[in-house]
């Protein structure tokens, strides 16, 4: 059950002399939630896109299922089952919530290049975008174009999008950010309830301590671009590292 | 069954509504309303530029690409009946050879410009159709031997599309309404049947799964790959059918002028046109291509002798009549054109949609 899917090998990439990712090589098990912490600036939201490809990485491979995906393009891994929300939300504010998640259901259905019929007589991805729109408790919302959303409502859509997707691998980054404290709940249980279908690979950026002890199997750290820690929740938790990058103090005799 | 052929996409105002079905009444019985040579040259003018600004649209208002090579596409469509009228035989094989030369030809010059540059930043696209735009508007009037030059191209199309042509003599005496039933009429009929089957196509595109793509890439292109759209192959597409569509427009004006030359069929002006006309009827709506086209033709064809009337009726007023000279009708478009963009930034489709 537990295998390998996801897996970096010296993943890289360089602006000019900074390293933002430094030879991260690390892989991810199907049925696992990872969370991916460390401070700001650390590497981490990079990392993601090097894995989902909106980066071209500078040195080493990207595996899914055992294939290089290295040199292929954002839509073509998107296809191939890696799916991602973003950090900053990133929809298409002009077009109707249920619009947005349509397209999701519909590009994986490959209908993207059927010219000549109307897209909304397609029920069965309709009502495939409306059960996860009610799911994300936003089906009231279906209509309303995405730009008069509710910040904690876009986060929310943005999650729905790629529940949509469902990919091999899911990566979350940071997906309470900025919401309040009734919403995130829904996006929790959203990401636990995925997880308890166990054959789910989940990566996750996130802050809050107490979301990552409840929901994480398993930690690992990037600091300065590199792999600090990596690990059981508990462990990693205690650990100087952690405790020195949540400090913000320097990591020099680490 | 009405909103099948309208794709579902139902003009969501009133006012509209009541506008389109007038403008769809009067060019559907132009010949009839309106005789007279002039006023029916001035519909299939229109029936012409809405297909042609609704083709834009497809790329402009819904692909949000920007391009100033359309009207060397429209050209292809014009020239390429052209050619084929002149070179072989007289009649309709020559129109359909003619016209989807043209299509077929225009669809990959969209392609081979898309390919090349869709791939980088759309104001890259831009700059390109317009160097190849010129480079295409230069060599038609250079290669005189072939394309007329300057002096353009006039041809013989079939003859039961021009004025020689009588029927229905027997049946009904050879005129319905008072309107003489011959060759010129049918010809009217085409140029309208064409365009209205055309536009009704574009309409089932836009609201077709790939249309949906499009509007999602024009939002942003960025998600629209990381859900999994290429969003180069659909672009390059939009770019293709679009510049089709707009080549079957030229091929439909060839039919209606029986002349093409550069200055109704390539040049810049008409590429300044359309843009006008588009975003004078709301972009990324297709029913602004309908309204666009309207009123801008007819303020075109008749702007200037309305003008010259007023300017007669105020003479003795100091300066109004200088004002209201007919030379003067473009700086009277022009600031319509300003005023309309400043009130109505969403052209007059969505000012009505909003108001409703």
């Amino acid at each position: 059950m537990s295998r390998v899917i996801l897996q970096t090998h010296d993943l890289t990439v360089r602006f000019g002399g900074h390293v933002a990712v430094d030879h991260v090589s690390c892989g991810f098990k199907t049925g696992e939630l990872t969370a991916i912490v460390g401070p700001n600036g650390a590497g981490k939201t990079t990392y993601f896109n090097l894995i989902s490809g909106q980066i071209p990485s500078s040195e080493g491979r990207v595996d899914l299922n055992g294939r290089d995906i290295t040199r292929m393009s954002v839509s073509q891994r998107c296809d191939m089952g890696i799916g991602r929300a973003f950090q900053l939300t990133n929809l298409f504010p002009n077009l109707s919530v249920l619009e947005n998640v349509r397209l999701v259901i519909q590009a994986k259905a490959k209908m993207g290049f059927n010219l000549f019929s109307m897209a909304d007589s397609h029920a069965e991805i309709t009502d495939r975008a409306v059960a996860v729109l009610d799911k994300v408790k936003l089906y009231d919302l279906c209509e309303e174009p995405v730009s008069v959303l509710s910040h904690g409502n876009q986060r929310k859509l943005e999650v729905a999008m790629l529940i949509a997707l469902e990919p091999l691998v899911y990566m979350f980054d940071e997906p309470t950010a900025g919401m309040s404290v009734d919403e995130a709940p829904v996006v929790l249980d959203l990401i636990a309830e995925l997880k308890a279908e166990k054959d789910r690979t989940i990566l996750l950026v996130e802050h809050k301590m107490d979301v990552i002890r409840t929901l994480a199997d398993r930690i690992i750290v990037l600091h300065n671009g590199a792999l600090a820690a990596d690990g059981d929740p508990a462990e990693v938790m205690a650990s100087d590292v952690v405790q020195e990058a949540y400090m913000g103090k320097e990591l020099d005799n680490v | 069954m009405l909103m099948k052929l309208l794709s579902g996409d139902a003009p969501r105002s009133r006012v509209l509504t009541v506008i389109l079905m007038a403008i769809l009444f009067c060019l559907a019985f132009a010949p009839f309303l309106f005789p007279g040579v002039r006023s029916v040259d001035t519909a299939a003018r229109i029936c012409v530029f809405i297909l042609l600004v609704a083709s834009y649209d497809l790329i402009l208002g819904y692909g949000g690409i920007v391009s100033f090579a359309h009207t060397m596409f429209f050209g292809m469509g014009a020239y390429g009946v052209a050619l084929a009228c002149t070179h072989m035989e007289r009649g309709f094989g020559a129109l359909i050879v003619g016209a989807s030369g043209g299509a077929i030809l225009a669809a990959l010059i969209a392609f081979l410009i898309g390919l090349f540059s869709l791939r980088v930043r759309a104001i890259f696209f831009a700059m390109i159709t317009l160097a190849v735009a010129s480079a295409v508007a230069v060599l038609v009037s250079q290669l005189s031997g072939l394309t007329g030059g300057e002096d353009g191209l006039t041809y013989k199309i079939p003859r039961e599309l021009t004025p020689a042509f009588r029927f229905g003599k027997e049946t009904f005496g050879g005129e319905i309404l008072g309107v003489k039933t011959n060759g010129r009429l049918l010809a009217y009929y085409v140029v309208f049947t064409g365009a209205l089957v055309l536009f009704l196509l574009l309409l089932r595109i836009v609201n077709s799964p790939f249309g949906r793509v499009l509007q999602a890439i024009r939002e942003n292109d960025f998600r629209a790959e990381a859900v999994g759209y290429r969003v180069i192959s659909y672009r390059t597409a939009a770019t293709c059918i679009s510049a089709a569509v707009a080549a079957l427009a030229g091929a439909l004006y060839a039919i209606w002028l029986r002349y093409v030359g550069p200055d109704t069929a390539l040049s810049f002006e008409i590429m300044v046109d359309i843009l006008l006309m588009v975003v004078i009827g709301g972009m990324g709506t297709m029913y602004g291509a309908v309204i666009g086209a309207t009123l801008f033709v007819v303020a075109q064809n008749y702007l200037q002798g309305l003008m010259g009337a007023a300017s007669s009726a105020v003479e003795g007023v100091p300066i109004l009549p200088d004002l209201l000279s007919a030379d003067r009708w473009l700086l009277w478009l022009g600031l319509l054109f300003i005023l309309s963009v400043y009130f109505f930034p969403t052209g007059v489709v969505g000012r009505l949609r909003d108001g409703k």
